[in-house]
């Protein structure tokens, strides 16, 4: 029972809250504050001892690029292997959930904050060797915006009115409406060579290294830049491996074909790397939450009283040590660790059997009910459905189990919204904005919510856009919008050879030039 | 045998025809839409219909199967929906893996098979014989990734003498790597399909052995192994093609399958990928190769039972007269 193996994120997963979200972490708002180029993101990574600057990094993952072209339906895996590797944006997500300045040295926001200035760096080359000016960045984010675009930040950037570019490093943005997330969501946006071409299979950006071979169902190297503008890389190539099989990938790292592997997804398979000195396991934070979304639109659960029966019902401690044996936690709400954010709200729907009985009684609902749980067919939902379905017999309440496909589920769930409760994985940060919106799948519907949620992406700070999410997440909570299962772990294991690796993940990105192996 | 040959390629022909035909069909009633696997969840009805248009399934049924047959009249077998890479070129970039693992796997069994075979019909009332027997019982019980995954428990993670999957990045630039990292594939498809080859060896074998010809040439006064190499063998060896061209596209699909248990990059693979994907043109390229394959082995096979055994031609011009 207690496996999720190969369990491969599922685009819609992937993809699902991808699309809104909030403010970045800034503090530092003017021109000026120049970021010290990019550094190795991780754990133990500041130990000094001797590595090799020619080294070539083994990564394994399970996710494989659809195509190169992250405005083109590449995916998870071309995030992975291209964000901040090959291409830059003008800022960049930190492995730890900063926003810093990257290809831009700084901006100044307009009064009214719907100009956005920024100025770019100097001395930027891109791998074809042309120099980074204006006209790039403004093709770039015309690319993302585009009627072409699949990108998931189209909806969010669709705030850009007009770009400008007065000169060659500096772009002038305006927005249709305030954005404080503007400057995150920009860290999505790569910088891609306006004149470059086939971005499908070849690549033009800025980054430290450049695309080696791309060998389509088995391994992709990045080779050192030499002409990238910042400090070189710590190794001289990186092979990502993919693979579509988890225990071909737990082999792979056992017999040292590969050094490291970006998302541990198979809990049985931890045990032989933790018992062992030559690998080192890191529990870093995800942001993949998993959900039991009910339909607020309908009866019985438009009633609060019996989400929050139904929530006190399901024994989530259990269920997460069932599948991830000790990993992973229990956040009680939307919002991650890694937000800006977050709370423990853990206690506001307890598990509290007596108490789920209680409200369940005083919903009207003391003789139980019966309701359809539309599961999609991959790890670890249905194992998941089968746990809440024992659960919640002892409530009083059935639960028929209907499995279906991602496909179905895109078409029943998320476009038709036919369904009385489901199963998904949210992997995005920042996603509890997605509660502002009742035309969202789950069709919660909160005057207030949605409110708090378009004050705080208009707010003035960042304090204060902290504050209203903060009220949001707690209200949602409260109203239990959905069961918030459980926040998976994120998992990397790496040879005890290796230093510099990110832990986090955030958003699906690995940043590899920080990465050393010892010499 | 000429008029023969021109009647079996148009049959290959009509073969061909019909699997594209059953192919399309067959795809095309899978539950779901493959423009999903092109969007983001917070898709727009318009950028649905335009990932449909561009990937041409809003085109009524027999206008997509008629641009099918025709790109394919042209060998092509069009662009992936998912990667907008043509097809062709990377089927063909993956039988570098798929073809050697086959045609090893192949010659493993039918060498393993063949002796062992023979020796099981020669020796049938002995212990070896009977151990022999239960042995390839045994072999074509066996699921083929099982075997695989014992091996590499074994070879890759305990002994560490072999790796456990994956390929070079630059194939067969370097033979021996290139070969290393195929011998535990082949093996275990190797093994599987001689266990099944080796019960059709003993059985073709036990027929000869039992016949009234070589029983006259004994008595002719012919020494048991004169008269079993000029006679026997040659009558073995036409069930045992037949058997060994079905089974060499058995082995092919064995091959697909044990492609994911070790992490090669070969047909088997991007077909799996192609289907979680619904991809339809590289599901639709690879299995249209394949069957190609298979049916060329057929059509193979069937020439060489005709130059082994005379009694096919002469049963032919007797026909065509």
């Amino acid at each position: 029972m207690n496996r999720t193996s190969s369990s491969r994120r599922s685009l819609i997963g992937a993809a699902v809250v991808a699309a809104l979200a909030l403010a970045p972490a800034l503090t530092a708002c003017g021109a000026g504050t120049d970021t010290s180029p990019p550094a190795a993101a991780s754990p133990g990574a500041s130990s000094t001892g001797a590595y090799d600057p020619n080294a070539t990094i083994e990564i394994g993952s399970l996710y494989e690029p659809q195509n190169l072209d992250n405005t083109g339906g590449g995916g998870q895996g071309v995030t992975e292997a291209f964000n901040g590797n090959v291409y830059e944006g003008l800022f960049k997500l930190t492995d730890d959930g900063k926003v810093e300045n990257l290809l831009a040295t700084g901006y100044k926001v307009g009064a009214d904050g719907l100009s956005y200035t920024f100025t770019l760096r100097d001395g930027v080359k891109f791998h074809s060797g042309k120099a980074l000016t204006s006209a790039d960045v403004k093709s770039s984010l015309e690319k993302v915006i585009g009627p072409a675009s699949q990108s998931a930040r189209k909806d969010s950037l669709s705030v850009i009115k007009s770009i400008e570019t007065p000169d060659d490093s500096t772009v002038t943005v305006r927005l249709s409406a305030k954005s404080i997330s503007f400057v995150y969501n920009l860290s999505y946006v790569w910088i891609v060579n306006a004149a470059a071409k086939d971005l499908a299979t070849s690549e033009d950006g800025t980054g430290p290294y450049r695309l080696g071979t791309w060998k389509r169902g088995s391994t992709l190297s990045l080779s050192r830049f030499d002409g990238h503008w910042g400090t070189p890389a710590t190794n001289k190539e990186v092979v990502f491996h993919y693979f579509t099989d988890a225990s071909a990938l737990d082999n792979a790292l056992l017999t040292n074909a590969v050094d490291v592997v970006t998302s541990q997804q198979s809990p049985d398979a931890l045990a032989q790397f933790t018992d062992n000195a030559d690998y080192k396991v890191s529990d870093g934070h995800s942001t993949t939450k998993l959900l039991l979304a009910f339909n607020d639109r309908k009866a019985p659960f438009d009633k609060p009283l019996v989400r929050k029966a139904i929530t006190s019902a399901i024994d989530n401690r259990k269920l997460l040590d069932s599948i991830w044996n000790g990993h992973g936690s229990l956040i009680g709400s939307m919002v991650p660790p890694t937000d800006p954010w977050y709370e423990d709200l853990t206690k506001i729907n307890p598990y509290d059997v007596n108490l789920a009985k209680k409200e369940l009684a005083d919903a009207g609902f003391g003789g139980g009910f019966t309701f359809t749980l539309d599961t999609p067919n991959y790890d670890p939902h249905p194992t998941a459905a089968a746990f809440i379905k024992s659960e919640l017999a002892k409530v009083g309440v059935t639960v028929n189990i209907n499995v279906i496909t991602a496909d179905e589920w895109y078409t029943k769930v998320y476009k038709n919204h036919d369904f009385a409760a489901t199963l998904q994985e949210h992997v995005n940060d920042r996603d509890v904005v997605w509660y502002g919106d009742p035309g969202f799948y789950w069709g919660y519907d909160d005057e207030q919510v949605i409110d708090w949620v378009k004050q705080a992406e208009q707010a003035d700070s960042t304090d204060a856009q902290t504050a209203l999410l903060k009220q949001v997440n707690r209200q949602i909570a409260e109203d239990a919008a959905s069961d918030w299962l459980y926040l998976y772990p994120q998992i990397v294991v790496a040879s005890a050879d290796l230093q510099g690796y990110p832990i986090n993940g955030l958003n699906s990105q690995f940043y590899a030039y920080g990465i050393k192996k010892s010499a | 045998m000429i008029g023969y040959l021109a009647r079996r390629s148009a049959f290959l022909l009509l073969s061909l025809f019909l699997a594209a035909a059953v192919l399309f069909l067959l795809l095309r009633l899978l539950p779901g839409d493959p423009a999903n696997a092109l969007l983001s969840l917070g898709a727009t009805p318009d950028q649905i219909a335009a990932a449909r248009h561009q990937i041409g399934t809003d085109r009524p049924l027999p206008e997509q199967f008629a641009a099918w047959l025709g790109s394919l009249a042209t060998l092509d077998l069009g662009r992936s929906f998912v990667s907008t890479a043509p097809v062709g070129p990377e089927i063909a970039a993956r039988l570098v893996v798929t073809v050697p693992l086959t045609v090893l796997s192949f010659t493993l069994a039918v060498v393993v098979a063949v002796p062992l075979g023979y020796l099981a019909a020669r020796r049938s009332n002995t212990w070896f014989g009977a151990l022999l027997g239960a042995l390839s019982q045994l072999g074509v019980a066996v699921p083929v990734f099982w075997i695989g995954l014992l091996l590499i428990t074994v070879f890759a993670l305990r002994l560490r003498i072999l790796p456990a999957g994956g390929f070079p990045r630059d194939d067969w630039a370097d033979p021996g790597r290139a070969l290393t990292s195929l011998a535990l594939p082949v093996v275990t498809v190797g093994l599987v399909m001689s266990a099944s080859l080796i019960r059709y060896v003993r059985s073709a074998t036990l027929d000869v052995l039992g016949s009234d010809y070589l029983r006259t040439f004994r008595a002719l006064g012919s020494s048991f192994t004169g008269a079993m190499w000029r006679h026997g063998l040659r009558n073995a060896a036409v069930p045992v093609v037949s058997v060994l061209g079905i089974e060499l596209a058995t082995t092919f699909l064995g091959a697909v399958v044990v492609e994911s248990v070790f992490a090669l990059p070969g047909l088997g693979t991007l077909l799996v990928k192609g289907i979680a994907e619904h991809d339809y043109p590289v599901i639709q390229g690879v299995l249209f190769v394949s069957t190609f394959a298979v049916l060329l082995i057929g059509f193979a096979a069937d020439l060489i039972q005709r130059i082994i055994d005379p009694r096919l031609r002469h049963n032919l011009s007797v026909e065509a007269r």
